[in-house]
């Protein structure tokens, strides 16, 4: 089961709640996606600038793969007060600890409301489904 | 989703397999890059069994090719191969071919993703031939081998041919892991040298058990289509659907090498109207590159200062050349080695250059 202290979109992002801001990542499955297991295939990844606002569920960034590129979308809406710059030169980060030191972005939040994303339970089920594709 | 024969031993090498032209295809085995740069350094193994084969038969074969090919097919001697494209009248693709030349038939080899409609337009303007059109591609499975190692590899397995008296793009007839009839041609989509062979669908386990055998030494691994669409986009080569497709042309394309305004052709399909672009394009394919960290995409906007001049056709991560490649139609006027444009990333811009196709050769090192 995926970590259940954080909430998800469909779209494999995670966001956690750290006092008065939020965590975002993406979730296992997507880095998996990404890369089919070779870290080496992971290009890029373009994050946002500190003071960027971001709505909920649209678009902050982008990640590259050799093959693909995929939008990273956020979970929360709020300014992005703290970056993880150390993804850029070390997107392994992302194969090897995709729950935690491979954070993305950290957001302070407009509405700290999470009711409109998925539990884990609810998530795990999506996942399923993309597997079945 | 249709399946090769070696679909299982694809899913037990464990590699990823993804919808491709129609096909369950394998698109890596490993990281892409690696299997690009095994490619250019020893050699890789490709199943290429979902390509369309055709069968050209009958009195007129050659003169049907001629009318529906936009190559000489009677030019081509035989034993020979030549590049072409099948167009609409108004001198737009419906997809590109090789044509093989023998004395009793015309073995033509499309992309996989048009074998259908392909074969459509050819029942339809067979009509006024003398000919018989044979659906080849479930019957024969079809591998490549690319790479320096491709000799080294394929000429133990072969008896009653001498590989290496098959030039480029010409091909024979020989004995495969004792399997008669069997073609064989020099040809290939990567730039390195190579052969790609043809036979019945029931040995192609045995056939590539076989090969990966007798490349071991040479360090021979499978291949699969996310490198094999880096290697022909460094060799500078055109794929069906990005750099050619209903709006693109092959003139404007840089594939007048395919193209035959000969007048001993005769009357073909799409002919007057590449005349008349041969004599005015408006626009030309051209290589780009790039130093910065994103990657070309199809479809990616090109600016010269804020005016938009063109989009991409076709993008990666070339190893070979340690940055990222691209083609892209620009104005004839800008489409000139040296030149500079921006690729647009939702606002952003990164700088590319204009280079001269193609990025990597193999003869001009």
């Amino acid at each position: 089961m995926r970590p259940d202290d954080r909430k998800y979109l469909p779209s494999h992002e995670w966001a956690k709640i750290d006092g008065d801001t939020f965590v975002i990542g993406i979730s296992d499955f997507a880095v998996e996606e990404l890369s089919h297991g070779n870290v080496d295939d992971l290009v890029y990844c373009d994050l946002p600038e500190i003071g960027r606002q971001v709505v909920a569920g649209e678009t902050f960034g982008e990640i590259e793969s050799v093959k693909a590129v995929s939008d990273l979308n956020s979970p929360i809406g709020g300014e992005v007060v703290e970056v993880n710059r150390a993804i850029e030169d070390h997107l392994e980060l992302l194969a090897q600890d995709p729950w935690g030191k491979g954070w993305l972005i950290r957001v302070k939040p407009t509405d700290k409301n999470t009711d409109h994303l998925l539990d884990s339970e609810a998530y795990e089920k999506v996942v399923v489904a993309a597997e079945k594709e | 989703m249709r399946e090769t024969p070696l679909h299982h031993v694809h899913r037990a090498l464990g590699a990823k397999l993804v919808e491709f032209g129609g096909w369950h295809m394998p698109v890596q085995y490993g990281p892409i890059l690696d299997e690009v740069r095994l490619v250019r350094e020893h050699v890789g193994l490709f199943d290429l069994s979902h390509m369309g084969r055709l069968r050209i038969t009958g009195p007129e074969a050659v003169s049907f090719v001629d009318r529906v090919a936009t190559c000489f097919c009677a030019k081509i001697p035989m034993g020979a191969i030549r590049y072409g494209l099948l167009c609409r009248e108004d001198g737009n693709p419906i997809d590109d071919l090789l044509v093989y030349r023998s004395e009793d038939e015309v073995f033509l080899v499309v992309n996989a993703s048009n074998t259908e409609r392909d074969l459509a337009w050819l029942h339809e303007h067979a009509a006024d031939f003398d000919v018989h059109i044979e659906n080849q591609t479930d019957a024969l499975a079809m591998l490549a081998l690319q790479g320096a190692g491709s000799e080294a590899t394929l000429g133990p397995l072969v008896q009653g041919l001498d590989l290496s008296s098959i030039g480029y793009y010409r091909f024979g007839m020989g004995t495969v892991c004792g399997i008669p009839n069997v073609r064989v041609s020099r040809t290939g989509y990567t730039g390195e040298d190579g052969f790609e062979i043809y036979f019945p669908a029931a040995d192609a386990e045995r056939v590539w058990g076989a090969l990966l055998e007798a490349g071991k030494p040479l360090k021979l691994a499978p291949i699969g289509l996310g490198a094999r669409d880096t290697l022909r986009l460094e060799a500078g080569m055109a794929l069906f659907g990005h750099e050619i497709d209903e709006s693109h042309n092959p003139i404007e394309a840089g594939l007048s090498f395919g193209v035959s305004f000969h007048e001993d052709k005769g009357d073909w399909i799409g002919a007057q109207a590449l005349a008349r672009i041969k004599e005015h394009p408006t626009r030309a394919l051209v290589g780009i590159t790039t130093e910065g960290k994103r990657v070309p995409r199809q479809g990616y906007a090109l600016f010269s200062g804020d005016q938009r001049v063109g989009e991409i056709c076709s993008g990666a991560v070339s190893p070979t050349l340690g940055k990222h490649i691209g083609t892209a139609y620009l104005p004839v006027s800008l489409a000139q080695a040296g030149e500079t444009v921006d690729m647009d990333l939702r606002g952003k811009r990164q700088a590319c250059v204009v280079v001269d196709l193609p990025f990597y050769s193999r003869t001009r090192k």
